[in-house]
């Protein structure tokens, strides 16, 4: 198979050679093992984003990776808005942005003809696009230079992970190298070590779910080619008779293909350049392509039952898998990881209790079923599993062609987007709201000033953020509650009103943010003590749940 | 809103034919094609997930009864 992903990667000046090196703690004697606060398994986006995020909030963290260098291919390649505004927070967002390719229109067609097209960001006025288009290669590889800028972070390649001795203030971790084992101890360990965990193995966890039976070809080719920068999704097409295809733009003049295969199809076979080749050329019309990576995949949609065992947590594909369609993956194991850190700094300054990291797995496990239901839908839709239900979807299909509702039942991917949590840690509305982000909802975007609410936002240092709104009177604010004021005197200017409409604000009201940009609480006019309250709710020191 | 189960149409009579009708003269295929286009058309013409379940319980309550007389038939002729 070709390998001019790397390639690519090392031309744009993207690292992803790594050496092994030797680190002090392997000099100690077995008394004396190294301890850490944090171990996280996996250099992978979700690994990397949460060892950044931890050390930007002054953790000192481990990060070991069996490997040396950064996967081969593609893999994950579109990374959502949610995500794009997590990376702004890690200091990496321009970066992504830059290189990758800015999307936000998808078109469906069914057989030659174009069904329907949406728009998954109609509005103006936010930072960032809907989506951006980035080889996973590039993404890791930015992630290791920032983790690089960072003291706190201790990045180790080519250590494995052998086995986990669970106790109950932390786990002893043993660890292989090219210079023989050692052994940790950390507070806690964190497991983004993939679909195939092994850390998952370790604490003899089950990972069940459904698998689907219908095998997809993924290729990478490089073309020059002048289709537009969309997610083109074809039910049927002429070149690809009765099954599905997906064509999508990257950096460097690579487009994505995905081509479903009947489920009898030999895999050796379909994966041979030689077979790939004319299948393609029929879709582009030439033959003027390079083959960059192929990879033919069978897919499955589960999630671990606990997140957390012990002192290990799991985050990303280790604790849920679900189908491509819709890129609920890597932007979901991003979600987890924001999700995760600011708790974990929380309860290891003791600023909350342990129990805090329970609504980890509250919030985050819920959101891994709202994937994986959004994704199997997604894949029973396009790999109809009954004759009834390929009735159904040749009816929506057919309907599509001339009614509005029949487009919005075609399901060629329902693409990510930031969960709302029912959570504990929300405090319910009191006051009446007629829009704006309920409790559990991810901040929205808004311009502000010549600039951006999630901007502000991460100004104020990415922890508890009241958002007030207006000449109310003044929010008397618990301590190191940061500060987002839109509109009236001193605030930030209120472009169009937009923020204000957004959050369906008037003077006075207030929204309590969460580090993880999460509305925690909103009061049409906030006093200290409703404040004060929401905060220790959201915090865990006022656990009401049981 | 609830699955309204009373007598809707001023005639009932007329309702049940224009159903019998579309179906004339189709194959069972393009009957249950038909079907499925008017299941949809209505399901978002009624627009409300709740009638909507209520409905599929009621319809899917009728195939199971369906199911248990046929079996209780084949014991009694065992």
């Amino acid at each position: 198979m070709a390998q001019g992903g790397t390639e690519a990667a090392t031309q744009s000046g993207a690292k992803t050679q790594f050496g092994y090196r030797r680190h002090a703690d392997q000099d100690r004697a077995a008394s004396d093992i190294a301890e850490h606060p944090v171990v996280v398994v996996g250099a992978g986006p979700v690994g990397l984003s949460l060892a950044i995020d931890l050390a930007q909030r002054g953790q000192n963290v481990v990060l070991l990776d069996d490997a040396d260098r950064i996967g081969e291919g593609s893999r994950a390649i579109c990374f959502s808005k949610r995500s794009l505004e997590y990376w702004d927070r890690l200091g990496v967002g321009d970066r992504m942005v830059d290189k990758g390719v800015v999307w936000s229109v998808g078109r469906i067609f069914h057989g030659p003809a174009e069904l329907y097209q949406f728009n998954l960001l109609p509005e103006q006025g936010h930072k960032r696009p809907a989506f951006i288009n980035l080889q996973q290669f590039y993404a890791e590889a930015y992630l290791v230079d920032r983790v690089e800028q960072l003291p706190g972070i201790s990045l180790r390649w080519r250590n494995k992970v052998t086995a986990l001795e669970l106790r109950n203030d932390g786990v002893l971790v043993n660890i292989a190298t090219p210079e023989g084992p050692y052994r940790l101890l950390a507070a806690y360990v964190i497991a983004c070590d993939g679909a195939r965990s092994s850390l998952r193995q370790m604490v003899g966890a089950e990972f069940a779910g459904q698998v689907f039976e219908d095998q997809f070809l993924i290729a990478d080719v490089k073309m020059t080619a002048e289709f537009p920068t969309e997610r083109w999704f074809w039910f049927d097409p002429p070149f690809h008779a009765g099954r599905s295809a997906l064509l999508h733009k990257q950096p460097d003049d690579v487009w994505r293909i995905d081509l479903q295969l009947r489920p009898d199809a030999d895999p050796a076979a379909e994966k041979r350049p030689e077979n790939v080749r004319p299948r393609i050329a029929r879709m582009l019309g030439h033959d003027k392509f390079e083959f960059e990576w192929i990879s033919l995949y069978k897919f499955q949609c589960r999630r671990m039952d606990k997140f957390i065992h012990g002192r290990v947590i799991f985050a990303g594909d280790s604790a849920h898998q679900v189908s491509p369609f819709g890129a609920r993956g890597a932007n979901s194991g991003l979600e987890d990881a924001e999700n995760l850190a600011w708790k974990l700094d929380r309860v290891l300054r003791k600023d909350s209790p342990e129990s805090l990291l329970d609504s980890y797995h509250i919030e985050r496990s819920a959101a891994a079923d709202e994937n994986i239901r959004e994704s199997t839908r997604s894949t029973d839709f396009m790999a109809p599993n009954t004759a009834q239900e390929a009735r159904l979807r040749k009816a929506v299909l057919a309907l599509a062609k001339e009614t509005e509702f029949g487009k919005r039942m075609v399901n060629g991917g329902r693409l990510s987007v930031p969960t709302v949590y029912e959570s504990p840690l929300s405090t319910p509305d009191c006051d009446t709201w007629r829009g704006g982000p309920q409790p559990g909802t991810s901040m929205f975007d808004a311009p502000v000033d010549g600039r951006y609410l999630t901007d502000a936002f991460i100004e104020q240092g990415k922890r508890f953020t009241c958002l007030a709104f207006g000449n109310g009177g003044t929010v008397d604010l618990p301590k190191a509650i940061g500060m987002v004021r839109i509109g009236g005197e001193g605030g930030l200017a209120d472009v169009e009103q937009s923020a204000s409409a957004r959050y369906d604000a008037g003077p006075g009201t207030a929204y309590l943010l969460r580090p993880d940009g999460y509305v925690a609480a909103r009061f049409r006019h906030p006093t200290r003590s409703a404040l004060d309250a929401a905060l220790s709710r959201a915090t865990g020191l006022n656990r009401v749940w049981p | 809103m609830t699955l309204s189960t009373s007598s809707n149409f001023a005639k009932p009579d007329d309702a049940f034919r224009a159903i019998v009708e579309a179906h004339r003269g189709l194959s069972d295929a393009q009957s249950a094609d038909l079907d499925a286009a008017l299941v949809l058309i209505l399901a978002n013409h009624i627009g409300d997930i709740a009638v909507l379940h209520e409905a599929i319980t009621l319809a899917k309550r009728r195939v199971i009864d369906a199911q248990q007389q046929q079996q209780q038939q084949q014991q009694q002729q065992q």
